[in-house]
């Protein structure tokens, strides 16, 4: 019989027993502390923006300051004339360049540019509006949706790039070499098998840039600004719904608190509803991997 | 069969192919293109930089190295010191992550080490939606709930109670607060460190755990090994947060009270450098003016760029280490 | 060609039909050798990963690649359809003739689509249906019309014993196939844009038995059309569907004779001692 020299005391292994289950109720209250806010801030949007959803709200121009009323349809429209804009750019540039490091790239200028990707994630939005303000409202010499959208399209372009290289790069070595196999270009392969391949995950990648740059305010401030009338030209200032809720909930009327309510809430709906749209998208894509 | 099919078509290589130009000007066209993308996203960070760097010379020039030491803003004067804004975004961000870091951690281990299956993926997606809402949302949500809430249930009683013995909460508690501004930063930073958190921990093997439950282990004590071991990259999740905190611009601006003096007190308005760009950047009349804002983002550009390198390497180490294994 | 006509004298020294007269071509005016090595060697960084490999592939024939994992079949096989150009790392020196022509004085697309290649996973292309995978090689090179498309697929399908299973849903997304029926796939694709060369790269390794047989089937069939060079490590699949068998060790070709010489009587003590078992 093997004699048990470690024997532990009784008290030592109750109070593991005890940890253990402690530890276990921490952390489990700490997710639920994590998500109220989520759904303290989901609850109030809903319930003070839904009574703001009306049909003026999405069809009417801003009231004057301090009359009732009116709605937030050229914010509206502005919001995705510049997102539109800022997709023209960001869109082609952060998939061919997505497409340069997983391809092309040698593993050190893929590195750099990787780095160089994050660190642009990481930056706050604020400072490209400064840039896109020194860039292109300086030269011009007042403030237009093209400066916005240029602001919009650096916070979508490292955006674009980290999803569809991570995308490109789960598309296994042997698919790209059947294609080369067959005689055809690289470039076509890549363009029309590849790509093709991955594209689910490369719609991610746009949707969830689109949805950063509807959402995003700071880079607006400054470059599209604001305008109360519908956009003629695009060398203009221009409404966006971000700014339009920031400049209505500080300011001190009722009816535009309502109002923000309503943006609020018409923000956090699309996010959601493209957070899941991207959920099931994801969740359908995979590859099978090389041996 | 195959032999008689084969004898009809014997048709000569290559003329059938309508393009047969299109693969090398194709090629050359093709990574001609990617080529340029790739370039033009490593000089647009260079370009940023550069331009932030340019357009704050002015205000460099006139006021040297004591704009950072300076607490005088004076727009009318045109005096400017960026001290008040350091003080604000650097207490703000450091009191959010105070706040956020345990609560993140502990979320994350729940969603790594505990839960399993459909609760798992409901979890983790509500977490990445969290991070998802725009930021003037939690703004409007902040203005209108979160600052009366905490004035009357946090403030309020705490200057009471404490006010006079302790500087940190001493009255007048105003409702746009360094408090109220650090509240809300945690409530944004908190999904950011959890799921990169989450990654960090997915990245430890498995055999791990395993070992530390072989060795008669309870269950949080695995965890505990394997917190200790990814506690590297964990600490590269808390400085993204950071990163994130110290450059958040519309909820902080709306929520903080935007005073360009330093206050003891917590309960007290502030204001940072992302704020006071966003705030003052358009009603800034004179050259000088505008320089000084942009200094203060330049400020802001270089804090933000040491933290995110900080943590990006942080967080890629741990990853790269498990993954060549 | 002097080259190639001392390897065609070593070989019939070797081979026991040396009464084989030696003109370059048959008499159907077609090259007797498809396919001719000079002293290929392969390098990754520098290192070399095949040596000195001189081989005439003949043509309508099937010529397998034997030897133990590691051994280098594979690359030297990809060096035949240039797929080493793509890999910055790797460098190919010495000569392959295609019909006589140096392959990388062709153009790299215009070789492929003469020497076709299969590989060791079926890979049809993902997210595409069981049609524009067969012609996606066509489709690609900018052949649009469709009734050429559809021809072309169906007798590409039939040559790879697939039509009857498929005819009915061509629009059906090609990863609903199983694994042999995808394989099947893959060589229709590449028998689509009419290679001269078939390389298939361990065919059958990722197949249960019956799907490996029916591919073994199909190389029989298909040997009458095209030339076939298939790398195995399956000693008993070259000795059913090869004529002519390579035998490789640590990157160098050691031996390469007819089949029947190579596993009956071989002349190297390596080739012995590796197809009686006693070592790979």
């Amino acid at each position: 019989m093997i004699e048990r020299r470690l024997q532990p005391s009784p008290w030592v292994e109750y109070r593991r027993r005890i940890v253990n289950a402690l530890g276990h109720g921490v952390v489990a209250l700490a997710t639920v502390v994590v998500l109220f806010p989520l759904i303290a801030v989901i609850w109030y949007t809903l319930r003070e923006g839904i009574p703001g959803l009306t049909w003026d709200f999405f069809t009417q121009l801003p009231k004057p300051v301090g009359e009732v009323g009116g709605g937030m349809a050229n914010a509206i429209v502005g919001s995705g004339i510049v997102v539109g804009l800022a997709s023209l750019v960001a869109i082609p540039l952060g998939i061919l360049a997505g497409i340069f490091i997983s391809e092309y790239a040698s593993a050190r200028l893929a590195a750099a540019i990787r780095f160089v990707t994050e660190v642009m994630l990481g930056l706050p939005s604020i400072l490209l509006g400064i840039f896109a303000y020194a860039v292109v409202v300086k030269p011009i010499g007042h403030f237009s949706a093209y400066a916005g959208a240029a602001a919009l399209a650096i916070v979508m372009l490292p955006i674009v790039i980290k999803t569809t290289e991570e995308i490109l790069r789960l598309v296994p070595r042997h698919i790209r070499e059947a294609g080369l196999a067959l005689g055809i270009p690289q470039w076509v392969v890549v363009l029309r098998i590849i790509l093709r391949a991955a594209s689910r995950g490369i719609v991610t990648g746009i949707l969830l840039a689109v949805a950063r740059a509807a959402g995003e305010t700071a880079p607006l401030l400054f470059t599209a600004l604001n305008n109360r009338f519908w956009h003629t030209t695009l060398d203009q200032p221009i409404a966006t719904l971000p700014v339009q809720i920031f400049t209505y909930a500080v300011a001190p009327y009722e009816d535009w608190h309502r109002q923000a309510w309503a943006g609020a809430l018409v923000l956090i709906g699309l996010v959601l509803v493209l957070s899941i749209v991207l959920r099931l998208v994801v969740s359908r894509t995979h590859f099978e991997h090389e041996q | 069969m195959a032999a008689e099919v084969s004898s009809v078509r014997t048709v000569p290589q290559g003329r059938r192919f309508a393009y047969p130009w299109r693969g090398a000007v194709g090629n050359t066209v093709f990574f001609g293109l990617c080529l340029i993308a790739g370039i033009v996203v490593l000089l647009t960070l260079l370009a940023v930089i550069a331009q932030l760097v340019v357009e704050s010379r002015p205000s460099i020039e006139a006021f040297g190295i004591g704009f950072l030491t300076r607490s005088v803003w004076d727009p009318v004067a045109e005096e400017f010191g960026a001290l008040p804004f350091i003080y604000g975004t650097l207490v703000s961000s450091l009191l959010a992550l105070l706040l956020a870091v345990p609560l993140s951690i502990g979320a994350a281990v729940f969603l790594v080490e505990i839960a399993r299956g459909w609760v798992r993926s409901v979890l983790s997606f509500l977490i990445e939606a969290l991070a998802a809402v725009p930021s003037v949302v939690y703004g409007v949500w902040g203005i209108f709930v979160l600052v009366p809430w905490l004035l009357e249930h946090v403030s309020m009683p705490l200057a009471e109670t404490w006010g006079e013995a302790i500087p940190l909460v001493a009255p007048p508690a105003t409702g746009p607060s360094m408090l109220s501004a650090a509240v809300i930063l945690a409530i944004m930073v908190t999904p950011i460190i959890t799921s990169v958190a989450r990654d960090v921990l997915l990245a430890i093997p498995r055999a791990q755990r395993e070992a530390a439950l072989a060795l008669g282990s309870t269950r949080w004590e695995a965890i505990r090994t394997v917190i200790g071991t990814a506690r590297w990259g964990i600490f590269g999740a808390i400085i993204l947060g950071l990163g994130r905190a110290l450059g958040e611009t519309m909820a902080v601006t709306m929520v903080i009270g935007n005073d360009p003096s330093i206050h003891t007190s917590l309960l007290q308005p502030a204001y940072t450098l992302a704020s006071v760009i966003a705030n003052e950047f358009t009603e800034a009349t004179t050259p000088l003016y505008v320089s000084a804002l942009i200094e203060i983002g330049l400020v802001l550009l270089l804090t933000t760029l040491v933290v995110n390198i900080v943590a990006r390497l942080l967080v890629w180490s741990i990853a790269r280490r498990y993954s060549q294994q | 060609m002097e080259p190639s006509q001392q390897q065609e004298q070593q070989t019939h020294t070797l081979g026991d039909d040396s009464s084989e007269p030696l003109p370059q071509s048959d008499d159907h005016g077609r090259e007797r050798f498809r396919i001719v090595t000079e002293n290929v060697t392969v390098l990754f960084d520098g290192k070399a990963a095949i040596r000195n490999v001189s081989i005439a592939i003949r043509t309508n024939k099937v010529t397998a690649i034997i030897g133990p994992s590691g051994c280098g079949k594979s690359t030297f096989l990809r060096a035949l359809n240039r797929l080493h150009d793509i890999q910055p790392n790797a460098r190919v020196e010495g000569r392959i003739l295609l019909d006589g022509e140096d392959i990388t004085t062709l153009d790299a697309t215009l070789v492929r689509r003469r020497i076709g290649m299969v590989f060791q996973k079926p890979n049809p292309f993902p997210a595409m249906s069981i049609f524009d995978n067969v012609v996606a090689g066509l489709r690609f090179n900018g052949i649009r019309k469709r009734s050429l498309l559809e021809e072309i697929a169906e007798e590409a399908l039939r040559r790879a014993a697939l039509w009857d299973e498929v005819k009915d849903r061509l629009r059906a997304p090609a990863t609903s196939l199983s694994g042999g029926q995808q394989q099947r796939l893959c060589i229709a694709r590449a028998l689509a844009i009419e290679p001269e060369v078939l390389l298939m790269d361990e065919p059958t390794s990722a197949l249960d038995p019956i799907a490996t047989a029916k591919i073994e089937e199909l190389i029989y069939e298909l040997k009458r059309t095209y030339t076939i060079v298939i790398v195995t490590h399956n000693m008993q699949q070259a000795a059913r569907v090869s004529d002519w068998t390579a035998f490789m060790y640590l990157g160098e070709l050691i031996e390469f004779d007819k089949t029947r010489k190579i596993f009956t009587n071989p002349s190297k003590r390596q080739t012995e001692e590796y197809i009686t078992g006693r070592f790979g």
